[in-house]
């Protein structure tokens, strides 16, 4: 590693803070003890900036950035919790709510699902959108896993371990804007799929829509927190 | 000219619900008819769902009964995974399905019916409720809420919400029983037995005030229907139907649920969204019967516990055979609630009740299968087809309240000619025709697998179908 690491000052909530150059705003945020609601991004995953939680503002730019893909500037000014955020992020929170049928009483993931402990922080108290109840599918085909449409927010947690981790690359995003959906191998039924089976996929789920079979009933903690030491290991190697 | 007078909505049931007294030109009952008006698709919507889902799913039908869902549910999908569940978790389940007996036969006696049987079916109806109860007789009052919290607690306790707990799965139950738990239970059955025993003993001393009530609140011969364990005592989680005429002759015995839509049939009528329940072989109407907790001390030939055994060889002096009155429902009621406690207090003794073994673990194994189980208000089936994956591709729940829907029926337009003559009622009148459907504490949110309150309408229609006189209850 090299030592003369180029160091980068700026202002995150009007905290002076420093960073290395080429650290995402978020990393430095979290260094900093500064919170920024995410919902895509995954530590030990690359980040692709799709769920929009994360944005924050700069001063000088008129648009809004993820602060999970954008890199610190000397001299940056970032806040990351004006009212003009918070009502951006309850908008995407409704949003995700409104556009599958995501049924907290009796989803296996209720009390400990990602969409809905942020939908809690950040004050969704009712979605004032129409919900478009689409008619999706389940895919029960693997014997040991259950991928159920009508819970996925689309945010690719799962794509992205099965390629990136994994190495499998069983999952990816078929069809486009409001009618994408993740398929295994080329639109093929899970359980036909050359997934190996390892269930990383459900442990980075953020919601119910990836779960084992044997949990029923709000029984489904995750443990996504595994993939930072697995990264470890194979670079150690 | 004929009239027909509306209840709408019946007060002090679970659900939504109307009754209509049609009245002829000379203004004598010529028809009643007990509505419930509300439909919610449960069937329907489970479609496509992975089996070992539905348990929770169907939980959601009922807020007051959801562990009789869960059970039946839970069993319909063992069967479809071709497991019998370890010993402990059967126990546990058990335990839970009485708790939720005892806490909403403490509902419908103390909360809904008490009223009337204290306060009298003439009574300001302003006061004629549980706080009346509770003003006019605070033990009574206070026996019904701590009654209800004994049965609560157990739900809570075992299944860590009072209201749809996901501890029962397919295969058993989720957690163990841990000893301190075990010791919490033991410490609430003191007062659960005082309670009950005050209950009895009061529900004794005025049950002969309402000889007029007994004689009328559909008190027919009918079949009745509900769990037998082998040695003809009572059950209300495993065991087989037993289905017996009105003199007490088995017609149908050792049915299990997988015979049980072979053997019982569903009926439709245009006036309600609560399907007719039949007996197959006798045909609809003459195959009606009633379930519940008349039906199962009517069948039972013992409770197996020494209290409950007392009461039930009392409860068997009522009549020469099946006792036939539905007002008997309330006695049969808390005689369940004691067998409840009792059963409770065994089940805690048993030495395997704390064992850790509590689920098995199958995936689909039959693409079909039924559960069956004694809900408060009688027998509930469960009936689940399954595609190679084991997602849902059919559904059929029988509810005690579709089963009871003939003889509520038959109770209403009974009650309604005995007591609207000449086209003239009261107040009073009326709450004793609502009262009918009371006995059977009928839960139309189940029954409809449908939403809402619990009001009730009351209209009385003229024979051209003008509505004379309508009471709305709210």
């Amino acid at each position: 590693m090299s030592t003369d690491v180029e160091v980068k000052t700026l202002l995150i909530d009007e905290k002076e803070v420093s960073a290395r150059a080429g650290q995402t705003i978020l990393e430095v945020a979290r260094e900093n003890g500064i919170r920024i609601p995410t919902l895509c991004h995954l530590d030990g995953l690359s980040d692709v900036g799709a769920c929009r939680m994360c944005l924050v503002e700069i001063k000088g730019s008129p648009k809004l950035l993820p602060a999970c893909v954008a890199t610190v500037q000397e001299g940056m000014e970032v806040s990351t919790a004006t009212e003009r955020l918070r009502t951006h992020r309850r908008m995407i929170l409704e949003l995700l709510f409104a556009e599958r049928n995501h049924i907290c009483s009796v989803c296996v993931a209720n009390g400990h699902c990602e969409l809905q402990s942020l939908a809690q922080e950040q004050g969704v108290t009712h979605v004032r959108l129409p919900y478009r109840n689409p008619e999706l599918g389940v895919d029960a085909s693997n014997e040991r896993f259950t991928l159920d449409h009508n819970r996925c927010i689309l945010c690719t947690r799962c794509v992205r371990v099965c390629a990136e981790i994994e190495g499998a690359h069983v999952w990816d995003v078929m069809g486009r804007g409001i009618n994408s959906m993740v398929i295994s191998d080329l639109h093929e039924e899970w359980g036909a799929s050359s997934c190996t089976r390892c269930g990383k996929c459900v442990q980075v789920c953020p919601t119910g829509a990836l779960f084992d079979k044997t949990k029923v009933g709000s029984d489904h903690p995750k443990y996504p927190d595994f993939l930072p030491y697995l990264n470890l290991m194979r670079e150690a190697r | 000219m004929s009239q027909t007078i509306t209840i709408d909505p019946v007060t002090r049931l679970e659900g939504h619900g109307k009754i209509t007294i049609q009245l002829n030109r000379e203004g004598e009952v010529e028809d009643a008819h007990f509505h419930v008006t509300q439909v919610r698709g449960f069937e329907r919507f489970s479609e496509g769902r992975p089996f070992y889902e539905m348990p929770s799913l169907m939980a959601r039908i009922c807020g007051i009964c959801p562990v009789s869902h869960l059970i039946a549910s839970a069993k319909a999908c063992e069967a479809i995974m071709s497991v019998r569940i370890p010993h402990t978790a059967a126990q546990l389940r058990r335990m839970l399905n009485l708790a939720q007996m005892v806490q909403s036969h403490a509902l419908s006696f103390f909360y809904l019916s008490s009223p009337d049987l204290l306060l009298g079916m003439e009574s300001d109806p302003a006061a004629r409720n549980l706080f009346g109860v509770a003003a006019a007789k605070p033990e009574l009052g206070r026996a019904g809420v701590g009654l209800r919290r004994f049965g609560q607690t157990i739900i809570e306790s075992l299944g860590s919400k009072r209201i749809h707990p996901g501890w029962v799965v397919p295969g058993g139950v989720t957690e163990p029983l841990s000893a301190e738990k075990r010791d919490a239970i033991l410490a609430l059955l003191p007062e659960a037995y005082a309670n009950i025993k005050l209950a009895l003993g009061w529900y004794k001393q005025i049950a002969e005030k309402f000889r007029q009530e007994i004689e009328v609140f559909a008190n027919f011969p009918s079949l009745f229907l509900g769990l037998i364990n082998e040695d003809e005592s009572i059950e209300f989680t495993d065991g087989a139907l037993r289905l017996i005429d009105a003199e007490g002759a088995i017609v149908a015995d050792g049915i299990t649920a997988s015979e049980f839509t072979q053997v019982i049939g569903e009926a439709v009528e245009p006036y309600s969204y609560t399907k007719f329940a039949y007996y197959k072989p006798l045909g609809y109407p003459q195959g009606s019967y009633r379930v519940g907790p008349l039906a199962r001390l009517n069948i039972a030939k013992s409770m197996g516990t020494p209290l409950a055994d007392a009461e039930l060889a009392e409860f068997k002096q009522l009549a020469a055979g099946p006792v036939q009155s539905s007002f008997y429902f309330h006695h049969a009621r808390l005689v369940d609630m004691l067998y409840g406690i009792e059963k409770i207090e065994q089940i805690l003794s048993d030495p395997l009740i704390l064992d850790k073994h509590v689920r098995a673990t199958a995936g689909v194994n039959r693409p079909e299968g039924a559960g069956q189980a004694e809900a408060p208000r009688g027998t509930l089936m469960h009936h689940y087809k399954v595609d190679e994956n084991g997602k849902i591709t059919w559904a059929n729940l029988v509810i005690a309240t579709g089963q009871n829907n003939h003889a509520m029926n038959q109770g209403v337009l009974q009650a309604a000619k005995h007591f609207v003559k000449n086209g003239k009622f009261t107040e009073g009148i009326l709450n004793r025709v609502e009262a009918v459907v009371r006995t059977f504490d009928p839960c139309l949110s189940c029954s409809s697998h449908a939403v809402g309150q619990m009001p009730l309408v009351l209209s009385l229609l003229s024979a051209d179908g003008k509505v004379l006189d309508r009471v709305v209850r709210s």
